[in-house]
């Protein structure tokens, strides 16, 4: 894409399995809904204690609320007690179960 | 390694096939008429394994312990195991193979589809671990011919980490001699440093350096799972999926053997909605339905992410080439681990 402030292309980066797009020229930084949110929330997870994350929800039949399973402090951004967020899963494909991923499945 | 190219390679193959015709003789006489050919399933330094028709000869690492492959081998063909474990075809002994190294016999059972990894058997590999980690130890160890051996996930964890360090080793001096780009030395370099901080942070049970630590929670273990663990009964009067590869089998804390696919969870290369049907499964079967698994899995799952990450490591040095995006997941993990470690303290 283009840099809406200097015009110049703008590249892709992957911060912490957030992606954001930097421009070449300006150096300016463009993020997609809800990835300063997803940004702020890996950082203070850095700074918190890791608690255990909170037991599973019961898997009951029906469309219950969309919710992780529980997670390590660890976990990727997008994962366990970081909740859902709406709009968010699968906006880059690559966090939610990916379809190229059968090679890593299968070895040790 | 390819036999085609390889005589030494080629003779392991013509030996396993062999020795799978002959066991298959025992059990099914009409099999000398069949003409179904060979095929070379797996060809790695910890195991060849050839396929005849309904039979798969394994030779085994060239280190392999032989009395506790023995022991493993009888673990597999005991009655507590039958629908855990694939059963080896009788007899359940070890076979010697000119050259020295070890090989056992085993019926051919179909695998999952690597295509298909969303459609793969989440809930059975729940059920089949939980089930194997509920035999009970005491009534087990008195049918066996030796001392039941530790289940060496750990100690394949340390291995992992040793040929990470000497293939960054190599590449560093590759990168000195201006055979590899500079970029792609200094990304394995992080990579491997970010495995070493995690890898440096671990209980020392977990790095397979002292056994006297491990949890009290003691049962049988697989030791290496993955989805190319399992495959589909070959015996029609018991269908369903059963755990193959033995090398690792043992006795040792049952969090190792859900913390593989843990650890692709948390590094978000395993989705949720699969990983949650494994551990349902896994919790329904074994009775802990609903609590935290993370205090049990969280030293196993950091363990298997540092495993992962130094292979991918070791991999992608040998071959010169850059981490793809999986593996980079990995080494994001590793980064992840290590912050949270030094604000923690050890």
């Amino acid at each position: 894409m283009q840099c809406p402030k200097c015009g110049a292309p703008m590249q892709t980066f992957n911060r912490s399995g957030v992606q954001i797009e930097q421009c070449g020229g300006c150096r300016g930084i463009f993020l997609d809904y809800g990835e300063l949110d997803a940004l702020s929330r890996f950082e203070s997870q850095w700074s918190q204690q890791p608690a255990p994350g909170p037991p599973p929800p019961p898997q009951g039949p029906g469309p219950a609320p969309q919710a992780y399973p529980a997670a390590p402090a660890w976990g990727a951004p997008h994962q366990g007690q970081h909740g859902y967020h709406g709009g968010h899963q699968g906006h880059h494909g690559k966090h939610g179960g990916r379809q190229g991923f059968g090679r890593m499945l299968f070895s040790s | 390694m390819n036999p085609d190219s390889d005589p030494g390679a080629a003779a392991l193959t013509r030996t396993l096939a062999g020795l799978a015709r002959a066991r298959s003789r025992i059990r099914a006489r009409t099999h000398d008429s069949c003409a179904c050919g060979e095929s070379l399933l797996s060809d790695r330094a910890d195991g060849t394994v050839v396929r005849v028709g309904t039979a798969v000869a394994k030779a085994h690492a060239a280190d392999t312990d032989p009395a506790a492959l023995d022991v493993r081998v009888r673990i597999a063909a005991d009655h507590a195991l039958a629908g855990i474990l694939l059963p080896p075809l009788p007899p359940a002994a070890v076979a010697r193979l000119d050259g020295g190294r070890l090989a056992t016999v085993w019926p051919y059972g179909v695998p999952v589809d690597p295509d298909e990894p969303l459609s793969a058997p989440w809930e059975a590999a729940g059920t089949v671990l939980a089930r194997l980690h509920a035999v009970a130890l005491g009534p087990l160890g008195g049918r066996l011919p030796g001392a039941l051996p530790a289940m060496r996930g750990p100690a394949k964890a340390a291995a992992a980490l040793g040929r990470m360090r000497a293939a960054t080793a190599g590449r560093a001096a590759g990168i000195t001699a201006g055979r590899t780009d500079p970029r792609i030395g200094r990304q394995h370099q992080a990579a491997r440093d970010a495995t070493e901080r995690v890898w440096a942070g671990l209980p020392a049970w977990c790095r397979a350096e002292d056994p006297g630590t491990i949890p009290s929670t003691r049962a049988l273990c697989h030791g290496d799972f993955h989805l190319g663990q399992l495959v589909r009964s070959p015996s029609p009067g018991a269908p369903g999926w059963r755990l193959i590869d033995i090398d690792d089998l043992g006795a040792g804390d049952p969090a190792w053997d859900l913390a593989r696919p843990a650890a692709w969870y948390a590094s978000g290369l395993l989705s949720p909605d699969a990983w949650a049907r494994m551990l349902d499964a896994y919790q329904e079967a074994s009775g802990t339905r609903g609590s935290d698994p993370w205090p049990q899995l969280d030293a196993p799952a950091r363990a298997l992410t540092a495993q992962s990450a130094a292979l991918a490591v070791a991999k992608a040095a040998a071959a010169g080439r850059a981490l793809d995006e999986d593996e980079e997941a990995l080494v994001e993990s590793c980064n992840r681990i290590a912050q949270l470690h030094a604000v923690q303290g050890p």
